[in-house]
């Protein structure tokens, strides 16, 4: 096996609770953004354009869809001889086995897996984030500052920062100050969940967390902390690009409809930084005399009638005519029939909708998510206010 | 069908070729077409899709784009490690042999056909685009015993673009195949897909070379019809023949047609392409885009009507395609117009321009220009 500087550890466990709906039968990584990709594809290509070609996905919950969207890695270009995306589940071992109790446990069980590339350096990144980031960057950077973790940072607004792991840091972006998930917050420098460790050092905090009963086996809150306690060198890579959180139906719709803005924070489009993903086999979309689209993404596959107006949609999508849609993420293959209007939605992979349904109203502050595969009759929104 | 037992070959040896500046520097196989394919890719998808895994392509000229497209195959599924894909030019580089017919070139492959375990032989052309089931030609021709099979379509009004005709008898049997363009009264038209065993082929190949004739349709199938029981299977799909330019606007245009975009690109298979990893389709506020066809990557500013747009291409601000064909990158700037053209790969029209082909004149644009 030929040595790896830097090995990834995607981490794609993660259930999205928060995604209701969505995420039912499916991974939160898995889950589809931006009208033909999946969350998980915009680290994969990260990784790719950081020259990185070992990634192990850790896959726990719900993995059958993920596993078959991945395959070997071919689309992202990591079907490697030496190398490539290794899928790490779970598994049972001679002592007995377990679920990935936490993050850091996670690694802890596949620590033979990156023994066998015996790299210097392992990054941690998870599977739930929309960013464009070269890893190769932060590697010099934690090179450059002789750190023992460098921990990617991104200032967010203050209102969301309780939702974050929070760092405070000093001139010369040392953290010196960490918290999980705070009440009440006293910085907004967010961990971006992208960590950089030495690999025999972390090897060995990870054999010591595993041996506290008391731990949870996390990294933030667990591992990083007791780095800190240590007075380890934490170094805070900071990161002002484009990057979004998007576990929850609010900030992936928001995350949806940043794409349509004139000049968008993240550029899909970059011919220098394509995001990778399994290219459905579909033809040019269709637009109908009829039709009328503005400020949206339409995807191949789609064969368009009526309006549609800042909306993402993806492949395979069927509109009728006189319908409209406004401001809605319309996911692969759903059929919507004809007079249909769609207000601020989230509709569901192969969701059906028949002629005449109304999802959603015109002043309406709540996003409407219509699950995967549900077919929505006429009368829907009628139903609702009874 | 069982798979595996028809071999796929594409021939695009003296391939008709009337395109003008878009065979430039590319073969007929190669042209861009329907927003994101090459006419290549309905042939290889239509005997993928028909259970054939095992496809030589018979490059002849200007293949660098069919190397390029091709690749391995994985695009098309014909990566395996049994059978799959093989591009085979030319064995000899001497230009008297190059010129020879396509007979000679199947001679020169001979080992590769022996080596190969399919009983039958599917040969085709790249520039007929349809969506066919070979399975059924296959059991077609099994039912009517025949020696070959000869995929045809009936066009009471006409092909466009240019085919061969055949005369067909009330069994089914072909009678008559046209001879170059020649005088033949039938509203039938050769498809230019002929089924047959290998080793009748194998065969036909040695006996015709032998008698110093050296083209498959003319010498080693037509001077021997009367021996051989020659079936015509009509096609009734939606067909293409592109190989002209008339042709080429023609059967891009029919792709507006919501019946013909439902039926050519998913029944009864889809039809693969090397693919590209462009984003979705980018609709600013102010565009416009009525009855056209729009591809992944296209960023669209302007008004685009009754027009098919490839991968990758920009319509600026106040910009007007109409009853256009963009290819791959085309970039048209602001308050620039394109009327009845067809533009290759990666042409620029700076802004305040005005591009102006006619129905019966289209406006052509070579590849790279800058308008």
């Amino acid at each position: 096996m030929i040595r790896k500087q830097m090995v990834a550890m995607l981490l794609a466990g993660g259930e999205g609770k928060r995604l209701g709906e969505l995420t039912k039968d499916l991974a939160k990584p898995a889950v589809y953004f931006g009208g033909k990709y999946r969350i998980i594809d915009f680290t994969l290509s990260n990784c790719v354009h950081s020259s990185i070609d070992t990634v192990g996905v850790l896959t726990q919950y719900q993995p059958l869809e993920l596993n078959r969207y991945l395959g070997i890695g071919t689309p992202w270009g990591l079907d490697r001889r030496n190398g490539g995306m290794t899928i790490l589940p779970p598994y049972m071992q001679k002592k007995g086995g377990s679920w990935y109790k936490g993050t850091a446990n996670a690694i802890y069980q596949n620590i033979s897996f990156i023994e066998r590339y015996d790299p210097e350096y392992v990054l941690v990144i998870s599977g739930d984030h929309i960013y464009k980031m070269d890893y190769s960057l932060m590697l010099q950077h934690h090179i450059d500052n002789n750190a023992d973790l460098t921990i990617a940072g991104i200032e967010v607004s203050w209102s969301e920062a309780s939702r974050f792991g929070l760092m405070h840091i000093d001139e010369a972006n040392r953290i010196i100050g960490f918290e999980e998930k705070p009440k009440k917050p006293t910085s907004n420098l967010a961990s971006m969940g992208v960590y950089i460790f030495n690999w025999k050092q972390l090897k060995d905090y990870l054999i010591e967390d595993e041996e506290n009963k008391q731990s949870s086996n996390d990294f933030g809150k667990d591992v990083i902390p007791q780095m800190m306690k240590d007075e380890l060198n934490l170094s805070c890579y900071k990161f002002n690009g484009y990057w979004k959180d998007v576990g929850t139906i609010d900030s992936l719709w928001e995350a949806n409809m940043d794409l349509i803005e004139p000049a968008p924070s993240l550029d899909l489009g970059d011919p220098a930084w394509r995001i990778y993903s399994v290219n459905p086999v579909q033809p040019a979309q269709f637009v109908a005399p009829s039709a009328t689209i503005t400020t949206s993404l339409v995807t191949e596959g789609c064969f368009i009638e009526g309006k549609i107006h800042r909306s993402i949609v993806f492949y395979g999508v069927q509109t009728g005519e006189s319908s409209e849609i406004y401001e809605s993420v319309i996911m692969p293959k759903v059929k919507i029939g004809k007079d249909v209007k769609i207000y601020k939605a989230i509709i569901g992979e192969g969701a059906v909708i028949d002629d005449g349904a109304t999802i959603g109203s015109p002043d309406q502050q709540d996003i409407t998510v219509i699950p995967v595969g549900k077919h929505i009759s006429a009368n829907y929104g009628l139903l609702e206010v009874e | 069908m069982k798979v595996g037992q028809i071999m796929g070959v594409i021939n695009l040896i003296h391939e008709t070729d009337e395109l003008e500046q878009l065979t430039q520097n590319r073969c007929t196989a190669t042209v861009p077409f329907g927003a994101r394919y090459r006419l290549i890719d309905f042939t290889l998808s239509n005997m993928v899709n028909s259970g054939i895994n095992k496809v030589g392509v018979f490059a002849h000229k200007k293949y660098r784009s069919l190397m390029d497209h091709l690749g391995s195959g994985k695009n098309w599924d014909l990566q395996h490690r049994q059978s799959g894909l093989f591009v085979l030019p030319p064995i000899s580089d001497d230009v008297q042999e190059l010129s020879r017919g396509d007979l000679f070139h199947f001679y020169q492959n001979r080992d590769y056909f022996n080596r190969s375990k399919p009983e039958y032989v599917l040969i085709t052309r790249s520039h007929m685009i349809c969506n066919i089931d070979y399975s059924d030609v296959l059991a077609f021709h099994k039912e009517h015993n025949a020696d070959i099979t000869i995929v045809c379509k009936e066009e009471a009004e006409g092909l466009i673009g240019k085919a061969r005709k055949v005369k067909v008898n009330e069994f089914g049997r072909v009678t008559a195949i046209q001879e170059g363009y020649g005088k033949l009264i039938s509203s039938i038209y050769n498809m230019e897909m002929y089924l047959m065993k290998k080793d009748l082929l194998m065969d036909l190949v040695g006996t015709s070379l032998a008698k110093g004739q050296d083209h498959l349709v003319r010498h080693a199938i037509f001077s021997k019809i009367k021996q051989l029981k020659v079936m015509s299977y009509m096609y009734e799909g939606f067909l293409g023949c592109v190989n002209t330019i008339p042709s080429y606007y023609a059967n891009s245009m029919k792709l507006l047609k919501p019946d013909v975009w439902k039926e050519l690109f998913y029944k009864p298979g889809s039809i693969y392409t090397k693919v590209q990893d462009g984003a979705p389709a980018r609709y600013t506020e102010h565009a416009k885009v009525e009855g056209s066809l729009i591809a992944n990557g296209c960023v669209i500013e302007g008004t685009v009507r009754n027009s098919i747009l490839f991968r990758g291409v920009h319509v600026a601000k106040g910009a007007l395609i109409e009853n256009s064909i963009i290819m791959q990158n085309g970039k048209v700037y602001p308050n620039s117009q394109v009327r009845y053209s067809i533009l290759d790969k990666d042409v620029v029209i700076e802004a305040n321009r005005d591009v102006r082909g006619a129905e019966t004149g289209l406006f052509l644009i070579g590849k790279r220009r800058t308008v």
